[in-house]
């Protein structure tokens, strides 16, 4: 069989082997069972100590809330102020310049949401301060944010009825300690290991073997790089992102960068299962979740391994696939996966350019950010697709004529409007900011926005708001996006698009959790059944297929048939 | 929410300083060992440093093996690559003159046979590696300038080819710069 396939299949075989044991792992950890890593409890008490922090008072669904917007609101002020006056901190050996407001904007809530669009090169738009300290921070802390508040859902529904929903601040620091950090050591020894910088010695000059004199931008972006994939973020020490031969230098790494970001999103699905005792709800949600991944990973592939037809039309050999953009020790099949997989967990790194593939891939792309739940990103992956089975539960309740009922809850008429306001905003963000971009981009043409032409440039805005919206942070890149205009409205997609998603489902679930609990009867319309996940599955389709077609059909389709007919 | 502030910037700053502070510099200190410690892998001729083992070189000498074309005219001080559709007409009309341009300087070449790796452009502008079969279709033309028998030079790719991980896994590769390093020592 073909290498670069066997690379693939062995790459989510690998994923699977390590995130089922990670997922009970995770469901010990937060049900305060007894694991290998409880050696660091001291230290954790410490922190509480040093933080002013009772770990053992309960909060109600509320509450969390508004522990998770205060202190995502001091991260934000944060990070803002740092990136405006990086040039003059220390750790600057490039002397890159500061970051003007409408950018520093961006920045800090692109990666306060767990983004990650960068509308700047890392090699030129930070200082290594800044990529630590604002960037690194950012990528564990928002990724932590995501898992804390999907805890907050999988206490809500382990108990009958209740209203005590665990600690805040002590799930986000055991995210840290128990999950985050030890995991991280271990990605950012193999990849420094195999190539990438660690050390924080600044840009350096060569002259090469035919003479050239050239720089080579370096740093400690180890480290930065294991918690970008382990926490789906996806942001990039260098401007081209995981392509960047130091940034991802074999085919090894290749293979770790896209373990590590897909790992968590799966254990998140099995905790799920072991965590509430409800093993069987989980194999149906990981297996329609697993099916929506194929759907879109397959035709990917395929097109990217068949190569672009206008450039075999020119009589040249295309060996191993559509290769502009790409990279030769990657190659199109791994670059094909590796395309659905950061799309569909939002983690939004790439080890090939999206403005560069082919047509029905970057259909794939957009189709995996519209849905955003095959998976999806740490922690928030699931709260999406919570929404999906709440609307799912409403309407099999309305088929067959009987109460809507979850997990032993009525699901009555709040938590209705709440799911369906949730999962409505995506498709309004999305296709409010490309009209809006398009009509500003008709009647400016001079602000120069587009480096492609015709469907593609369209498909260019298309992608840039649902990245945005969807919190998944890659691009098609040749969008001119460092300006006012992309900067503020983008940012205001992203601030929307991350908190209400994830106030949404926790106040469903609190909600729920405080009702009467009514036990299974006959009655009972059953959600760990095939049935039901099929179910799912089309309420998934038909939101995302009907609100995007008309915008997809403009895109990426009309591209599509341009260049196959 | 007054009661959360506290506790918010405090466990902030406590969390800046593992995540921002602490972590990188665990990172730092254990790749220190590791090759090239840290600091990238470089590769040397005798004793001057002639670039980095991951970053690809610029070859515009027909005498040379030559990298894929860059977006970046391969200097590493930034990265990136064309961000062209595939259906652009400009695009396509640079691949066409890139195919052009190899068929002039490589007299005898099917064009059937040129991979596509060699008339587009890479994603990061860097890419050090050839597939073998973009470095084979060099050594003709190389050989003639150079003056040695072609078999040599793909003896030459064949022995600098790194086959696919543990032989099962991924594109096998070539690295341009070291194959350009060991055809200099040619006599």
């Amino acid at each position: 069989m073909n290498t670069e396939l066997l690379g693939v299949i062995a790459t989510y075989a690998i994923t699977l082997l390590i995130a089922i044991p990670l997922g009970r792992y995770i469901a010990r950890v937060f049900r305060g069972e007894r694991t290998l890593l409880d050696f660091l409890s001291p230290a954790e008490r410490l922190i509480y100590r040093v933080c002013g922090i009772n770990p053992r008072e309960e909060m109600n669904w509320k509450q969390h809330l508004k522990a998770l917007l205060t202190i995502n609101m001091i991260w934000f002020v944060y990070a803002f102020f740092l990136l405006v006056f990086q040039d003059r901190l220390p750790l600057n050996p490039d002397g890159n310049a500061a970051q003007t407001p409408d950018l520093a904007f961006n920045t800090a809530i692109s990666f306060l949401v767990n983004c990650n669009l960068q509308h700047y090169s890392g090699e030129s738009g930070l200082t290594y301060f800044t990529q630590l300290f604002v960037i690194t921070f950012l990528q564990f802390v928002s990724a932590a944010t995501g898992i804390a508040a999907l805890i907050v859902l999988f206490k809500a529904f382990r108990e009958k009825t209740t209203t005590k929903l665990g600690n805040f601040w002590e799930i986000l620091v055991k995210t840290n300690t128990r999950l985050l950090l030890p995991l991280c050591v271990i990605i950012a020894l193999v990849l420094a290991f195999n190539g990438t910088p660690a050390s924080y010695a600044g840009k350096d000059t060569i002259v090469t073997l035919q003479g050239d004199t050239v720089g080579v931008s370096r740093g400690p972006a180890a480290g930065m790089i294991a918690i970008k994939h382990l926490g789906t973020n996806g942001g990039g020490w260098f401007g081209a992102n995981s392509i960047h031969p130091l940034e991802n230098p074999s085919y090894l790494t290749n293979m770790t960068e896209a373990i590590a970001q897909m790992i968590i999103p799966i254990a998140m699905v099995f905790a799920l299962g072991f965590f509430i005792n409800r093993r069987k709800f989980s194999y149906i949600i990981f297996g329609v979740m697993t099916a929506g991944m194929l759907l879109l990973l397959i035709p990917s592939m395929m097109s990217e391994m068949n190569g672009n037809p206008a450039i075999a039309q020119m009589g040249i050999a295309q060996p191993t696939g559509a290769m502009e953009g790409k990279e030769v020790r990657i190659g199109p099949a791994a670059t094909g996966y590796w395309s659905t997989i950061t799309t569909i967990i939002s983690t939004g790194s790439v080890n090939g350019f999206h403005d560069s593939t082919m047509p029905l891939t970057g259909l794939m792309q957009l189709v995996a950010m519209m849905t955003n739940c095959f998976y999806g990103g740490c922690g928030v992956g699931i709260l999406n697709y919570f929404v999906f089975i709440i609307i799912a539960v409403f309407i099999s309740g309305l088929m067959v004529g009987r109460t809507p009922e979850f997990m032993g809850h009525k699901v009555e008429a709040r938590e209705i409007k709440i799911a369906a306001l949730v999962a409505l905003l995506h498709p309004f963000l999305i296709l409010a900011g490309t009209a809006l971009s398009s009509f500003v981009i008709t009647r400016q043409p001079e602000l120069g926005w587009l480096n492609n032409p015709g469907h593609h440039g369209f498909s260019e805005m298309l992608y840039e708001y649902t990245s945005a919206a969807a919190n998944n942070g890659s691009g098609f890149e040749g969008l001119g996006d460092n300006n006012i205009f992309w900067n503020v409205s983008t940012g205001f997609v992203l601030i929307l698009s991350r908190y209400l998603p994830i106030l949404g489902p926790v106040a469903i679930a609190g909600l729920l959790a405080q009702k009467k609990h009514i036990p299974a009867s006959a009655g009972t319309l059953s959600t760990d059944t095939v049935t039901f996940g099929v179910m799912t599955m089309a309420v998934i389709l038909i939101i995302a297929a009907l609100a995007f077609f008309p915008a997809l059909a403009l895109g990426p389709v009309a591209e599509y048939f341009s260049l196959y007919l | 929410m007054k009661q959360y502030f506290f506790p918010a910037l405090r466990l902030t700053l406590v969390l800046v300083l593992i995540t921002a502070g602490l972590y990188p510099l665990l990172i730092a200190g254990l790749a220190k060992v590791a090759p090239g410690g840290g600091n990238g892998v470089t590769v040397k001729r005798g004793d001057s440093v002639v670039g980095y083992a991951n970053i690809g070189q610029k070859f515009s000498d027909n005498r040379y093996f030559q990298g894929r074309p860059s977006a970046v005219d391969y200097n590493g001080a930034g990265s990136g690559g064309s961000n062209k559709g595939p259906s652009n007409p400009d695009y396509l009309q640079t691949v066409q003159e890139r195919i052009d341009t190899f068929l002039a300087h490589n007299p005898g070449v099917q064009k059937a046979n040129i991979p596509a790796e060699l008339v587009t452009a890479s994603g990061s502008g860097l890419d050090p590696h050839l597939s073998p079969a973009a470095a084979k279709i060099q050594a003709p033309r190389i050989a003639m300038l150079r003056g040695l028998p072609a078999s040599m030079l793909t003896a030459l790719v064949d022995q600098h080819t790194k086959g696919p991980l543990l032989g099962l896994l991924g594109p096998a590769t070539v690295n341009v710069l070291q194959l350009n390093l060991a055809l200099d020592e040619m006599k």
